[in-house]
């Protein structure tokens, strides 16, 4: 230890006091992350009103069914949040990886594989006390997300390979195999028009929450969001995941485990987006069939480009998008307007969302102030 | 063709509050290289930015060749003769030199007759003082091969006045030398007008006629360059008396090895050889200097070091013990490492200050246990003392590291990773790029950390900076350790074995 350098300046001139001259700037750039993505989402709005006006409706009449649609009413409200729940876990499919600057699109892979498995070990263990078989179900769907995008990372950490192609070609894969499986070894002799597995037990199903028509599915996607932002920016976890995802280089310099960080983050992300599809199995559809396919992990990757991939906005994000989505019903029968309607919508607001990214840092007022 | 002066009258030229250039005058005189002086941020990349009408001064005026010139886009300076050399290279590396010689013509055809061409390039390089190869490709040349080609496509494009940013940044010695002479022939010649833009004391002494200098947005003062003693640009520069001193070495290095590193090899790039290194030993209160040509192993030795590339084969080794760079051992062991562009290498440019200042320890507690949740607290006050330890110019902890100046960003990674106790220090070109002031800071702190007791390897393309600061000198060439000289060796000696002359 004598040998070592000890800067004296360091400690000497610990207690001066830092010369700072922009205290604002932390609140001006949360302002800027917030400012930015309403502005995108008024562009798409204009951009919808104007396809709506070409069709010869009313985007006033529109607006007002989707708020009657999405929050008019108890029921309405309650549809929404069913149909925010497993968007906040595929949400997260996409978020967390993002921290270390992956942009991983194939959350529907392990839905499918996550519902897929949840309802392949429920009919063996039959008999077992339902709230056992409902923890042993959470386990299987989240190891079988967790494996399918961990191996995503896996191979972007260890091989280079692109992981935003390779996980939307490994859902390819996911929901080849589900089919497969779900047509063929799996396949309830007793499902004619739509194969689906074996059901899992009415018995065994998830309840509602107390005086609704909710399932635990949502308390689980809030409580995820919650614990991941905690994890994302709260520990050294977290930091050590944004440092890599900020500079690969720099993490390689400070020694992090990078390639281990890609896998877990990758892995947890998984382990969300099977849980969606268990949780689609064991309080909606009692089994696994095509109907697990309905494109979760894809509307995911819009809820989490318009969080900005910030796990707490995730929320308030989620419930927007189911939002529309339960209004789309409503707004079919309506303005006699095709469900697809809503999907030109959302379409549009990921444009516009991502074309908002160049627009953060190009306004003065929300910079850092030079030192005078 | 004939060398062209040009003139800058009352240029003024704002970013949003920021007042870049304030009302400067300044004249070059035809077929004279002038040099345009001052440290980083003080408004030579503006200046001629104005003039080559990348940017557009608010108020004043530029007089072209006697006439005032309207000057609003790159196009209208091409059009009046006025071409730069930038300070990176902008051929294209996998064509050849007479493809990017033909393909930057304004008026190039939509089908190139090649025949016709090469006949015209031909007329053209026989009019040439010098000769470049034509048809290989711009990436087998050399970094001075290069700089000698890119100034051979403003003459092809018929500019009369270049404007070279800081042309010798990347060159050896020899190099440095042989460019120049070049560009002073040409003047000399009356081919072209030069403005040179450079922070070189000893380029501006030996190849300028003129010379003005600029500081904060100012014209300060210039002249002659006969008239002005090294002394007089210095303070007109800095705007003080002195040139900051060196702090001197002190004490002699340690008989056991710290960092002694065998038989390392990598993989090379792009078809280039890769690391092939026999021994690099360095001593506890030791500066090894590493010199050589820019792309001859140097960047690989930093990564493999660094954690962030793998060796094929060799030891490492940190006081006898076996290194791979992880996190652990580097903590264990005290190795700190501050790689050449920080902003690229060493940090996370889009997290704030605070938090880039603390990447070294936010995992760890005081006592080295594994820390898992962030101590916001420590990680403020660590910043703040920082700050105000190593003067960085910072709006406040909390904005992205990437708003600081290159200067302050080395300070703060600089401060980083001399935090607490250092037994090892890989240091790769601190100085690259940046003023005076910061030059003369940064190099006393890493003697400082030398004298302290640790054992420093220093990298860098500077010959100068190695040679004022090294206990010991290598050189690298190929990716092999081919010559060990003492301080204060020859720099002449040392570049040529940097080039493989000797």
């Amino acid at each position: 230890m004598s040998d070592s350098a000890a800067l004296p300046s360091a400690t000497t001139l610990a207690d001066a006091p830092a010369p700072v001259f922009d205290r604002g700037y932390r609140y001006r750039h949360a302002l800027e992350s917030i400012l930015v993505p309403a502005l995108a989402l008024v562009l798409a709005a204009a951009g919808f009103a104007l396809f709506l006006i070409c069709l010869g409706q009313s985007p006033l009449d529109f607006v007002d069914l989707v708020w009657r649609g999405a929050f008019g009413s108890a029921f309405s409200i309650q549809n929404t949040l069913l149909k925010a729940s497993p968007l906040l876990l595929t949400a997260l499919c996409v978020a967390l990886p993002a921290q270390l600057g992956l942009v991983i699109i194939g959350g529907e892979g392990a839905v499918v594989l996550g519902g897929l498995a949840a309802a392949a070990i429920a009919p063996p263990l039959a008999g077992i006390p339902p709230l056992l078989l409902q923890v042993l179900m959470m386990i299987a769907g989240m190891s079988a997300g967790a494996v399918w995008i961990g191996f995503a990372g896996w191979l972007r950490a260890k091989r280079g390979i692109n992981e935003t192609i390779s996980s939307l070609l490994l859902a390819y894969i996911a929901i080849a195999l589900f089919n497969h499986i779900v047509e063929g070894p799996l396949r309830d002799p007793a499902s004619l028009n739509k194969p689906s597995t074996a059901d899992i037990g009415a018995g065994n199903m998830f309840g509602y929450l107390p005086g609704t028509d909710v399932h635990p599915g949502l308390i689980f996607g809030i409580i995820a969001c919650i614990a991941f932002y905690i994890l994302i920016f709260k520990t050294s976890f977290g930091f050590g995941c944004r440092v890599t995802g900020g500079s690969l280089r720099a993490a390689q310099l400070q020694g992090l485990p990078v390639t281990r960080l890609i896998i877990i983050a990758c892995a947890l992300g998984g382990a969300c987006a099977g849980l969606a599809g268990m949780v689609e199995v064991a309080a909606v559809q009692g089994r696994a069939n095509a109907s697990l396919a309905a494109g979760y992990g894809y509307a995911g990757i819009l809820i989490a480009f318009l969080a900005r991939q910030n796990p707490l906005a995730i929320i308030p994000m989620a419930v927007v998008l189911g939002g529309l989505t339960a209004s789309g019903g409503l707004i079919q029968r309506r303005m006699d307007l095709p469900d697809a309607t809503v999907l030109v919508l959302q379409g549009m607001i990921f444009v516009a969302i991502l074309a908002s990214e160049t627009f953060y840092g190009r306004f003065a007022w929300f910079q850092p102030r030079r030192a005078p | 063709m004939k060398a062209i002066g040009v003139e800058a009258v009352n240029v003024t030229k704002r970013f949003g509050a920021f007042t870049a250039l304030d009302d400067v005058s300044l004249k070059v005189r035809p077929g004279t290289v002038h040099a345009l002086l001052g440290e980083n941020g003080a408004g030579k990349s503006t200046l001629v930015k104005c003039l080559l009408g990348y940017n557009l001064a608010e108020v004043g005026s530029f007089i072209v060749d006697g006439r005032e010139a309207h000057i609003t886009q790159p196009q209208d300076a091409g059009r009046l003769g006025i071409g730069m050399v930038y300070q990176h290279f902008t051929l294209v590396p996998s064509m050849t030199v007479a493809e990017n010689l033909v393909m930057a013509r304004p008026d190039v055809p939509r089908v190139i007759n090649w025949s016709v061409e090469r006949a015209r390039l031909a007329t053209f390089m026989a009019g040439m003082p010098f000769k470049i190869p034509l048809d290989v490709p711009v990436d087998s040349l050399a970094a001075g091969e290069r700089q000698k080609a890119e100034i051979l496509k403003q003459l092809y494009l018929e500019r009369r006045l270049l404007v070279l940013d800081e042309p010798t940044s990347t060159l050896t010695p020899q190099e440095s030398q042989e460019v120049l002479g070049l560009v002073r022939s040409l003047v000399q010649a009356g081919t072209i007008t030069v403005i040179i833009i450079t922070h070189k004391l000893k380029e501006v002494a030996a190849f300028a006629d003129d010379v003005s200098v600029l500081r904060r947005g100012k014209m300060v003062g210039g002249g002659a360059v006969a008239a002005l003693s090294a002394t007089d640009l210095t303070t007109l520069m800095i705007g003080e008396k002195h040139a900051p001193a060196i702090i001197e070495r002190l004490g002699a290095p340690g008989a056991t090895p710290r960092l002694a590193v065998h038989n390392l090899a990598t993989l090379g790039d792009h078809g280039r050889p890769g690391l092939n290194i026999d021994a690099i030993v360095v001593h506890p209160r030791e500066i090894v200097g590493i010199a050589g040509v820019s792309g001859n192993g140097q960047t690989a030795l930093l990564e493999v070091l660094g954690g962030q590339r793998f060796a094929t084969s060799g030891t490492i080794a940190i006081a006898d013990k076996p290194y791979h760079a992880r996190r652990d051992e580097a903590f264990a062991l005290k190795v700190r490492v501050l790689p050449e562009e920080p902003l690229r290498n060493g940090c996370v440019p889009s997290m704030s200050v605070e938090d880039n200042a603390s990447l070294r320890r936010f995992d760890r507690n005081d006592d080295g246990s594994p820390r898992r949740w962030l101590d916001r607290k420590r990680m403020s006050a660590r910043a703040k003392t920082m700050i105000a330890a190593y003067g960085i110019r910072t709006p406040s902890k909390d904005v992205p590291i990437a708003a600081l100046s290159g200067g302050n960003v080395q300070r703060a990674i600089l401060a980083r990773e001399l935090d607490g106790a250092v037994d090892v220090f890989i240091v790769a070109n601190p100085c690259f790029g940046l003023d005076v002031k910061a030059v003369a800071d940064i190099r006393a702190r890493i003697v400082a950390a030398r004298n302290g007791g640790a054992a420093v390897l220093l990298i860098s393309e500077d010959l100068d900076e190695i040679r004022e600061l090294s206990d010991r000198i290598l050189v690298m060439r190929d990716g092999a350790i081919v010559f060990e000289a003492p301080a204060g060796a020859d720099a002449q000696m040392i570049g040529s074995h940097m080039v493989g002359h000797g």
